[in-house]
Formats: C-alpha cells, structure tokens, sequence
C-alpha cells in the first residue's frame, strides 16, 4: 500500500455511563489504501465497531474521541459537524448489519436513493433516477426500473443489503465502512454480498474497512486484517501472514477455536475465560489473564504495538513463532488444521 | 480439559447503584415524601387537625386565614385547616380502593386472555373496544346514577370501567413477553400453565401496570373529587375535598380560600403519585 | 444395535397467515406459511444428529415442533413409539421432562427476574427429581456440572455473560434428567472463543451422561464437528440425511454442495475460488412446485420443476432427495 487514503494515527474513544469511565478505544492505528479491503476482528466488546463510528465522526456525539484521523491529509477529528456532513456519505459511505434500521420504512428505495443523491451531487431529476435504476442494477436486484416504487419492507434481507449498498455507494465514495454487513445473513447470501462488496472495491477502486467476527469472512474477502481485543489492535498485518501464522495468542486462539481440521466429536481447542468488561480492564497486557504464555511483565506492563517486519505489527511479549509450540503449550488437543500443519512444516 | 469458568463479570454492585441512582432522583424522593405526609395525614388526621372537622361554630362563620384557623373558617364556622385534614383519610382511601380492585381485576383477566388468546380475547377485544370509546367519567357517572349516590357505589363504578385499562395494558405486556424464550422454556419443561402465567410471566409483565397504577391512583382522587363535587360521590357533611370545593364555591369572590386549600391538596398528593411513578419506571426495569 | 428413541414421522407444519381485507373481497383463500413440507427423521439413542439449513428453512421449527410448542398439521412424533401429540400423550408431563430444549437467545430464555439456584431449583420441584431438603445440593452439583461457580445460584440473569447464561440453560435442561436434548442454535450467538467453551462442554456431557442430541444449527463447522449424522433441510424439507464425515466430504445433493462451499474457507488461498449459488430461498408462502431448490440448480431439468423427489439410498452415501444425485456425484 503506497498511497493511503485514509491514516488513523492514535485514535482513543471513551464512553461515560452512568459514573463508569469506559475506555472502548485505545490508541488504534492502522492505513487503508485506495481500493484495499481492511478487515477489523474481533469478539464483542473489542471496539471493532466503535472504530468505524470514531473514525465517521459518529462516536463524539456520545464520548470523547482524540487522535487524529487523516483523510486524503485533511484531519476529521478537528472537522465541524458540518463539515463532516458534507465528507460522510459523498466521500466515506457506511452499511450496517441490520439494513432494515438504517432504511427509512416509510420512504420508497427510489425516493431514499435519489435523496442521497440529491443532497450530494448536482445531478437533476431525470440523471438521478438513471443513476438509481444503474445502482441498483449493479448491485444485482433483478428489474430494477420496476422496483424503485417499492417500499424497504418488500425486501428480503439479502436484497435490503444491496439496498442499503446501493444507496452508500451511488455517490461513488471512496471509502466504505461496513460494520458486520453480513452477519445477519445467510451463508449462501453472505457470500454473494461479500462477492458484491470486493468486485464493487476493485471496479471503484474503494478502499473498505470490513468489520466482522468470522475469521472465514476475512480470509475470503480481506487483504489486510487487524485483530482488536478489549479496545486495541494486538496483531495487524497481510491476511495470509497472519491467518497463516498467526503470532499474537489472541489470534492464535480465535483461530484454533474454530472447528475446521480438527477430529470430529473431540474437544476443540477454547481460550479460556471471557473478554474482559471495559470498565474493569486488567492493568497490563489486556489478554493476559487468558494467555497461557503470561509471564511477569504482561501483568504489570502493556506491550505496545511495534513493527516485527514485512508490514505486521504485534503487541505481545511472547509472540507465537510456530503453531505447534502453541498446541503443546496451551495444552489443547493437537489441532491439526492443514494450513497450520503446513506452516510448521515450513 | 483447558476450560476454566472465569468469575462472573461483578456487575452486583450495578443493582445496588440503580437503587442508588432512583433514590438520588429528586424527584422520586419528593413524590416519595409527599405521598408519605398524605399518609400519615390520611392515618392520623385527628393529631394533625386542631379541631374536629364537623364542629360548627356560629360565632365564627366565614372568617380569613388567621393563627387560629390557618385556611379561615367556612360558612357553618368549621375549620377549614381541620377539614382539609380530615379529608386526607377519605380522598387516599379513595386513591387506593377505586383502583386496587381494578388492578387485581385487570392484572388477572389480561395475563389469561394475553395467555390463551382465543376466543375470550376477542370478546375482550369487544369490551375494550366498547369501554375505550366512551369517556371514563360519562361511563362512571352512568354507572353512579343507577346504583346510587355514596362512597361504595363510586367504587364499584370506577372497578367496573377501570379494570378494562389495566387488563388491556396487562395483555399487551404479556403478549409480548411471550416472545420471549423463557415462557417457550417454561412450556418445554413441562410447568403448569399457572405456574408460567403467575409465576413466570406476570413480574415481568407487570412493570408497566404498576406505573400506571400511580398515575391512575392521582386519577382517582381527581375523579372521586369531581364526583364529590357533583354531589355523586361523597356525602356532604363529609370532610372530602370534591365536597369541599363544592362548598366553598358559592363564595368563591369572598373567601376564595375555602375551594382553594383543598384544590391545592389534590395537586399535591397528584404530583407525589406522579413522581413516583416515575421514579419507579427506572427502578423496576429489568437488568442493567 | 441401536435403539430409536425419537422419531419424526412425515410431520408438515403450515402457520395460516390471517386473510386481508382484499383477499376476502377478491375470494382468494388465506394464506399459508409452509414451514414444513412432510420431515421424516429419527433419532438414535447416544448418537448427535445435526440438523442443517439457512433460516426460514424450518429447522426452528422442527426443534420447536418436536417439544410440542407448535402441534404438526399432520405427521406424528414418536417417543419410544409412542405419538407425543396422540390424545392422553399431550398432557404427559414425564414427555417434558425427558426431551429438553435449549434455546438460541441466552438474553431472553431465561426468566430475569429469578436468581439462576430458583430456576434449576424450580425445574427439580416441579418433576419432584429431589425430596425438598435435598434440592440446594443438587443444585450446587449442577452448576459444577456446567463449571459455574456456586455463588452463581444467587444471581440474576443479567450478571452473567451469554455464554454463562447458556450454561445455566444447560444446567436447566439437565436438571431434569432428560435423555434428548435438543440444541436450537445453541451457541450461535455467543463469540467465537466462548463458542469452543459450551461446545465442548456439550461433547462432555453427552459422554457422561449418554445424552441424545438434535444439534440444530446454521454454522455448518460446528454442526460438523459435533454431528454423528446430518440432516440438510431446505424449505422445509430435508434434502440429504446421512452419515457427517461422508455428508461434508462428498455432500451429494446440489444444495448441500452450495451450502459447503458457500461457508468461508479460513484458508486465504482458497480466494475467489468458490463457487457461490445464485438466488435467494424461495418464501415458504409460495413453495415452489416439484423439487423446491430447481430454481437455484445448476442441475435441474423438466423433471425437477414438476416431480418433487423423495429421498432414497444412495450407495456408500446417506439418503438424497435429487432426481439427478447419481450423474451429480458421479462428475463430482
């Protein structure tokens, strides 16, 4: 990645509720070139979501959000609302997991598409309702001239998500936050709609920060990935770098939790415990009290997120060299996935 | 075996703060302390008022606020002060027994037509529909006129119509309830349907019933007062303030005092049912 | 030899779908949601069937039907033989207790207003497992059965993370002694590293306690991983039914095939290599007629839109629902 559109340097993003002090983002910095996919992963409460809206202006309505967030060298967070109005949805559009709440029920497709594009380009009347009809033809809804006039509830869900893509991309912006686009859909519509998503970057030459917890999902889709835990980026690099061999043991885990290449009926490989609640983080290495590498220092001290080299970046004490050193040393049952066999044998 | 049950997040501490953070409302702790006053004023009235409410004095008939009668006097020489006092008993009594029956009454019919829906629920839907169009104060003063003037007679009327509310607000809670899981696990572990009902459904569907109870008991001193007023509900020489409203109206240019004192009282004890209600829509809300 | 402890026979399920003011006015008849369209299955003792399908697919309801929540329009259930939905059978309480169910949504399958000992305790009382003053034992025996800890039994539903409260549904379900459990979407909802935690316990349990189990899930690894057998349900029918390691090494109908490869590979080198179905699920308003997936198959002729296939053996394979499965797996 040469020439970053977007640079996030620093970004921290506290919560207040009701006395408790939450600090949901800490420190997250990460790029995302011209038409890169950068997936965000994590477990719920790792921040991966309060990234994109801190990142959109969004989060400071409701907490404090500093660091600095450069678009195309312009810096948001000093932005007015105003300001931010006019980049939000020309220059960086968002979908959302559930597209029924972010589509106004009452308007028409046609209506909540042309708006957009009236309040953003200076297309007239006529230009904009072609514009709508190639939209939504783009995203693949068959009839599309036909189904302008129909209201978001005579969508199934799969469709609604071309929808709510349709309208975030009909202005041609040229970052794309999606936040867990596909979560609440089938696997056979999620592959399309992820399919959608990466020809449309590639075609529009988009950049796109993908959030999701499926580590699949970001294996199919992503060129680059950043794990989150508890507010923070532990592991960030290229997909199959770190998918492959995976250092931080946080990734380690996410990744032999799931059931791909392991003996059927066994037990599966699980980190132990839960995440940590935000409001009581331990003073450390946020992880640790999970780790089965935790030694002295990752108590008492927070390792910081350095550069190991070829672009990935870790914050962890006692990073994983070899995936077999982690089976044997977390006690897990030898997970045997092929790919990980493969690393070792490396 | 790798797994290790972590402590549970300690979110103890939550419930307590949300008790906490009710109670720092000061709102709620007004209505709170307004309401407890009335009660005791309502319990105790002959150690609050300095004179018997029914002594009539015509040596002192009509006379200003002064020390010795705070709210003055009214045409029969009563103490006005004494009298407001006195009312306490009859219009809380009023708060609580126009509305509790209706509350049992509608708390029952709408969890077991919420419950089985069927036929009995459209018959309810029927009745609602038939009781909602009419305006609560015509249908009860409807329902006075044929059993009678009294106390008694306003409480049966007031049940008659205001279980309807309650039973409506109750269905629609536990219909949505329903939706919930549990109750499907109550059935799926073989729990009587009175068990799921009373046991399960109905305290967390209740919430929003006993709200509205508060709001409703500040209704039914209103409402006991007005028919009071309008000769329908208690019986002169009863110290009630509808009554005493009544009473004084004839001199309202004059002694303006005597309609006001007790049309003060029922702002009061309103607001104090108010406050707490609302205090109690944050306290009683499930989870954190 | 195995023994059959639960079996579903041809069942079909239609929800009616009340008439609107134009359907009376133009005399069209109601509408019916056909959520399933004649299941047949049955369940061996000690064995983890999975049951597999997109949503919609009737798969819930299949669960739910199974506990007797949604009475099935025709077909019956069979407990040991006997039809839990004939006559006396439905009052049968001894049923309840011994098929359980766990339920997907751990923030709403648990009562939040009961402490999690007065929920298992409730479950002991209620099928009097224990006499009275032996119940806060058993309960603290069952939460060390499902790894909470004992002050667990003083506190609320909302203290507990999902993963927690999934136990305490466990717990809940085992309270009774149950010997099928059937798993709706168990742990679909809780994180991925939590995910590994309850299912492992699951395995754990079935072991010791010889558990039967109906593993109705979306996530087609796990139901893999904890399956001896499954079944592919598809607008409310089940498409192919066999063996798990045979069925996910060599899935024989077109849609199973589609539903595997549609899964996201963890392996980044298998980018843009599969193959995706095209098309949504039809509604279960409007099956279609003959086999209900030709719109979506590669494969389908004339035959596939109007002769619905019924399942049948296939050899070295489990059973298929596909005009076509022999020419299919032949080229596969």
């Amino acid at each position: 990645m040469n020439n970053p559109i977007l640079e996030v340097q620093g970004l921290s993003t506290t919560f207040h509720r009701g006395g408790v002090t939450l600090p949901a983002l800490r420190d997250v910095s990460f790029n995302v070139g011209k038409g890169e996919v950068l997936g965000l992963v994590g477990e719920s409460g790792s921040g991966k979501s309060v990234t994109l809206r801190s990142v959109l202006g969004l989060a400071r309505r409701y907490g404090e959000v500093t660091g600095q967030v450069r678009w195309q060298g312009q810096d948001l967070t000093g932005l007015s609302e105003r300001e931010m109005r006019h980049i939000r949805g020309r220059e960086i559009a968002m979908i959302f997991q559930e597209p029924m709440t972010s589509l106004n029920p009452l308007l028409t497709v046609g209506r909540q598409l042309t708006e957009t594009l009236k309040a953003h380009t200076d297309l007239n009347r006529r230009a904009r309702k072609d514009r709508a009809i190639e939209m939504l033809d783009l995203v693949g809804i068959p009839a599309a001239a036909s189904r302008l006039s129909d209201y978001p509830h005579q969508f199934s869900g799969g469709m609604r998500q071309r929808v709510m893509i349709a309208i975030a991309l009909a202005v041609g912006p040229q970052l794309l936050l999606a936040d867990e686009p596909t979560t609440a859909l089938d696997v056979t519509i999620q592959a399309q709609i992820l399919d959608l998503i990466l020809k449309l970057s590639q075609d529009m030459d988009m950049g796109v920060i993908l959030v999701t917890h499926d580590l699949g999902v970001v294996a199919q889709t992503c060129d680059r990935v950043a794990v989150m835990y508890a507010g923070r980026i532990v592991e960030q690099g290229a997909v199959r770098q770190v998918l492959k061999g995976p250092r931080h043991p946080y990734t380690v885990g996410l990744m032999q939790s799931v059931p791909e290449g392991v003996a059927p009926r066994t037990q599966l490989y699980s980190v132990p415990g839960t995440p940590p609640s935000l409001a009581a983080l331990p003073q450390g290495c946020a992880f640790a009290p999970r780790c089965a590498f935790v030694s002295g220092p990752c108590a008492a001290q927070r390792p910081e997120l350095e550069s190991v080299g070829e672009g990935r970046e870790l914050a962890c004490f006692h990073p994983v060299e070899a995936l077999d050193g982690v089976a044997s040393k977390a006690g897990a049952h030898p997970a045997s996935s092929p790919h990980m066999t493969e690393e070792s044998a490396a | 075996m790798s797994e290790v049950t972590v402590n549970t997040t300690s979110n103890a501490p939550k419930r307590m703060t949300r008790a906490r953070l009710a109670l720092a409302k000061p709102g709620f702790l007004l209505g709170c302390a307004i309401i407890g006053i009335s009660t005791l004023l309502a319990l105790f009235p002959q150690v609050f008022a300095p004179y018997d409410p029914n002594f009539i004095d015509y040596l002192a008939v009509r006379q200003p606020p002064s020390w010795a009668h705070p709210f003055g006097t009214d045409s029969l020489g009563r103490d006005a002060f004494s009298r407001v006092i006195h009312a306490y008993s009859v219009n809380m009594q009023m708060a609580v027994l126009a509305t509790v029956f209706a509350l049992v009454i509608g708390v029952v019919v709408g969890a077991l037509v919420g419950y089985y829906r069927g036929i009995a629920d459209m018959i309810f839907g029927r009745v609602v529909d038939a009781v909602i169009t009419f305006p609560f104060l015509v249908l009860v003063i409807a329902v006075v006129a044929v059993l009678g003037p009294g106390l008694i007679n306003m409480y049966i009327a007031i049940t008659m119509v205001g279980w309807v509310y309650y039973a409506r607000l109750m269905r629609a809670e536990v219909i949505a309830q329903m939706g919930n899981d549990y109750a499907a696990a109550g059935l799926v572990m073989g729990y009587s349907d009175r068990r799921i009902i009373f046991r399960h459904l109905l305290p967390n569907a209740i919430t929003p019933v006993v709200i509205y109870w508060m709001t409703d008991m500040a209704l039914a001193i209103l409402l006991g007062s007005s028919l009071g007023y309008l000769g329908l509900g208690a019986q002169p020489p009863q110290a009630e303030w509808g009554v005493l409203i009544a009473e004084g109206r004839n001199f309202i240019t004059t002694a303006w005092w005597l309609s006001l004192m007790p049309g003060i009282a029922i702002v009061l004890t309103g607001l104090g049912f108010s406050l707490i209600g609302d205090g109690l829509a944050d306290l009683l809300r499930p989870r954190g | 030899m195995s023994e059959t402890v639960l079996e579903v026979d041809n069942v079909t399920l239609a929800f009616p779908i009340s008439r609107s003011l134009m359907d009376v006015v133009h005399r069209r008849p109601g509408k019916v949601v056909r959520a399933l369209n004649g299941v047949s299955l049955a369940l061996q003792r000690g064995e983890t069937l999975g049951v597999v399908g997109e949503s919609g697919c009737g798969k819930s309801t299949l669960a739910r039907s199974i506990v007797r929540l949604y009475p099935p329009t025709s077909g019956h259930v069979r407990h040991h033989g006997q039809d839990v939905f004939g006559g006396e059978a439905k009052k049968d309480r001894d049923y309840n207790r011994r098929v359980q169910m766990m339920f997907q949504d751990p923030f709403s399958s648990l009562n939040p207003r009961m402490t999690t000992g007065q929920i298992l305790s409730e479950a002991l009382r209620v099928h009097e497992m224990r006499p009275e003053a032996e119940i806060p034992a058993r309960v603290a025996e069952l939460l060390d059965l499902v790894r909470l800890p004992q002050d667990a039994a003083e506190k609320l539903p909302h203290e507990f993370s999902g993963g927690q409260r999934q136990r305490i549904a466990i717990a809940r379900a085992l309270a009774v002694e149950p010997e099928v459990l059937i798993a709706d979407e168990l742990v679909s909802a809780l994180d991925v590293s939590v995910q590994a935690q309850v299912v492992n316990l699951l395995l754990e349990l079935q072991d010791r306690l010889g558990l039967t189990i109906l593993f109705v899930a979306h996530d087609l690894r796990l139901v893999r991983h904890v399956s001896n057998r499954v079944a592919v349900i598809y607008l409310g029918r089940i498409v192919e039914i066999g063996d798990s390691e045979t069925l996910f090494s060599n899935p024989s109908h077109p849609y199973s095939q589609a539903l595997l490869s549609a899964a996201p590979s963890l392996d980044p080198d298998d980018k843009g290599q599969a193959q995706h179905l095209s098309g949504e699920l039809p509604s279960p308003l409007n099956v279609p007629p003959g086999c209900a997936f030709h719109q979506r198959c590669r494969f389908a002729s004339a035959r596939c839109k109007s002769d619905i296939p019924t399942l049948r053996s296939l050899p070295n394979r489990g059973e298929v629902a596909c005009h076509h499965a022999e020419e299919i797996s032949e080229n596969a």
